[in-house]
């Protein structure tokens, strides 16, 4: 069934398509209908859940590992400084390694107050240990809540997923709706082995010395290994089952392109319209979008990097005293593998609008430079 | 003689406590009470270390370790679970000393107990951060030798009263209770059980390194204590104050701090400070009490 809605909701309806069974959350701007509407589902009995009104975000994500220890689905969204809040229980949840899904309305972090859209929040959390899906559209949200679950209690880590503030997550896109018993079949209820059981009982999270500490985080890495194969065959699963496919990454018309736009979130899809124009014009420019943070999916990223001739890395995010933090990721995985100049531009910024126009200048102002003569470029700022 | 206290353990002696470690006698009646179907979560606290090293544990109750600030929203969660999968007759509890329930799990706990969430809250009170090595906590008294309260400058503010701060609450069932008196706390815990909503248990434990006291004298430390009306042991029981071990004629409080090395800088006039601070929480507390 097709309706219109927002961003916000369509994460509500595909935590209640997924038949989550604990919700814990914390309003925050830009979040609040995600929770609201979640909370009138929960109320009709449209969806048979426990919701917890916690005092925090802290207690939000505490809440969701104590569900998630005691075997339901357990879900949460919040944004920016909320959670930066959940900071220590990011790493908690995935060191317990609980399938937990949580949206995060990407919103820039203060101060200044702000509430406008960037990435410094979730990319913040990167080393975290959790998976994170970019979006940019209303459609890929409510599908990759659906599958954040499906992956995260296969590998047994916990799934960001990530939307742009207002751009996405108060705009409002037709949205498939998928049947209830599609969504069942592809994804089964939550039968967690190690859950808290007092018929046999064990101790989760107790104090590990330094001989077997290592183990534990062998065991992160590898199910973080896993989980790159499983989001790559479920990409196959879900499109047989949804008509809709979602790979680590989204090439466009980056084959014969020589230089090649990689963006994320909504970015993307202006970076696509301005790769559209810049092509009927017959300039070579090639777009490539990042879904996936964590895993990395280096393998995709250097296939679909190896014609071109330039790269530029548009940044709505800065690690100050470095540059954009996807142009470091992306910079990563080329090392050793192409010697293809980087270009990293950082744009958008505390929710400044990107528009195509801004993508032409920035690929204007490549082809004038052989190579970077910068370690990073600010995009229409103010003297 | 007929046994108090049922005879099974569901705590083995192979854990790490102290010598004396009041902490572990609280587990182990607590224990008693609560039985088999149990589940825990315990933030940062001596019961971390207590409970054994991975992959030991000497609870056979499951387990589920946690951050320092997260017990009560922890147990809400968990519980949250047991009544999602239909296992609502499960107790959940929440398991934190002094440090995690009176400073930095107090809005966890403010928020789980404003919600009047279906678990026990327990609070075993050593009065300072002892597994970290003894720094001074809310719940340390007035008078007391701390390593952050150094004897030239021993605390000066006095514990913190997290009783009052969650009879503010008004939740369904609180109570304290010393390690001393096993029976009482059992007691209170078999009727609490069968209260639906928050239950908040707080449980005076002394700690023989942190107070620098014998590890024989914990028995008669937690007996002092409420004796001499520095911890009155009582419930509130849907808002009603009955006081369940009865102190008529209180002893002095130098009984008790002269038994502690954290207090033994106090001058006789510090003592007579002290005395008339406890003599006057006592008075307070003592016109909410029925039934006396």
């Amino acid at each position: 069934m097709k309706k219109v809605m927002m961003g916000n909701h369509a994460i509500s309806h595909g935590a209640t398509l997924a038949r989550v069974q604990v919700i814990a959350a914390y309003p925050i701007t830009p979040q609040t209908q995600v929770v609201e509407l979640l909370s009138e589902i929960v109320a009709d009995q449209r969806l048979k859940a426990e919701f917890i009104k916690v005092e925090s975000e802290h207690s939000a994500m505490a809440a969701c590992i104590g569900a998630s220890s005691a075997g339901a689905r357990a879900f949460t969204a919040t944004s920016a400084q909320g959670l930066a809040l959940m900071h220590e229980l990011l790493h908690w949840a995935a060191g317990a390694r609980l399938p937990i899904v949580m949206a995060d309305i990407n919103r820039a972090m203060a101060p200044p107050w702000t509430i406008w859209t960037d990435q410094n929040d979730s990319l913040s959390q990167r080393d975290t240990g959790w998976m994170q899906f970019y979006c940019q559209s209303n459609q890929e949200v409510l599908d990759s809540v659906i599958m954040a679950y499906k992956v995260a209690e296969k590998v047994l880590m916990p799934v960001m997923i990530v939307l742009d503030a207002f751009s996405l997550s108060h705009t409002y896109e037709i949205v498939d709706l998928p049947d209830q018993a599609v969504v069942d079949k592809y994804l089964p209820p939550f039968d967690y082995k190690y859950k808290l059981n007092v018929s046999d009982p064990h101790t989760y999270g107790g104090l590990t010395t330094p001989d077997w500490y290592m183990e534990f985080r062998v065991k992160m890495q590898e199910a973080m290994d896993q989980a790159l194969v499983e989001i790559k065959k479920e990409a196959v699963e879900f499109e047989k089952a949804f008509g809709r496919r979602y790979d680590p990454v989204e090439p466009y018309m980056v084959d014969d392109a020589d230089i090649v736009l990689v963006t994320s979130g909504t970015a993307a899809s202006t970076a696509r319209f301005a790769v559209d124009q810049m092509r009927k014009k017959g300039k070579k420019v090639g777009n490539l979008r990042m879904r996936l943070l964590r895993p990395f999916p280096f393998a995709d990223v250097r296939e679909h990097l190896k014609n071109a001739k330039k790269v530029i890395i548009v940044d709505r995010n800065i690690s100050y005293g470095y540059h954009g933090i996807w142009a470091q990721e992306v910079k990563s995985a080329l090392y050793g593998h192409s010697k293809v100049p980087v270009f990293n531009f950082i744009a958008g910024l505390g929710g400044r609008d990107i528009f195509p126009e801004t993508f032409v200048e920035i690929v204007n102002k490549v082809k004038k430079l052989k190579k970077p003569d910068q370690e990073l470029y600010w995009v229409e700022v103010k003297k | 003689m007929k046994p108090t206290l049922p005879l099974e353990e569901l705590m083995s002696p192979g854990h790490l406590a102290c010598q004396g470690c009041g902490a572990g006698i609280a587990m182990r009646v607590s224990l008693k009470a609560l039985g088999r179907d149990t589940m825990f979560t315990f933030p940062a606290c001596c019961w971390t270390v207590i409970d054994g090293p991975f992959p030991y544990s000497c609870l056979e109750v499951p387990l589920l370790h946690m951050a320092f600030e997260a017990t009560a929203a922890t147990a809400a969660g968990i519980k949250a679970a047991m009544d999602a999968l239909g296992k609502d007759k499960t107790t959940i509890c929440g398991w934190a000393g002094d440090g995690g329930t009176f400073d930095i799990g107090l809005q966890a706990l403010s928020g789980a107990a404003e919600r009047n969430d279906d678990i026990f809250y327990f609070c075993y009170d050593n009065e300072a951060y002892m597994n970290t090595g003894i720094q001074r906590s809310g719940a340390t008294p007035y008078g007391a030798w701390t390593t952050t309260t150094p004897v030239k400058h021993f605390k000066k503010e006095a514990k913190k009263s997290i009783d009052d701060i969650v009879a503010a609450h008004k939740v369904p069932y609180q109570a304290t209770a010393s390690v001393a008196y096993p029976e009482d706390l059992y007691k209170k815990l078999v009727k609490a059980k069968d209260i639906r909503g928050f239950k908040f248990i707080h449980i005076i434990s002394p700690c023989p390194p942190g107070w620098k006291a014998r590890p024989e004298d914990t028995v008669k430390l937690a007996r002092l204590a409420v004796q001499t009306g520095i911890f009155p042991v009582y419930e509130v029981d849907g808002g009603k104050y009955v006081q369940t071990m009865k102190t008529p004629t209180r002893k002095p409080v130098l009984e008790y701090l002269k038994l502690q090395g954290r207090f033994k800088h106090l001058k006789e006039s510090d003592v007579a400070d002290i005395q008339r601070m406890v003599d006057t929480r006592y008075a307070e507390l003592e016109k909410r009490f029925q039934g006396c």
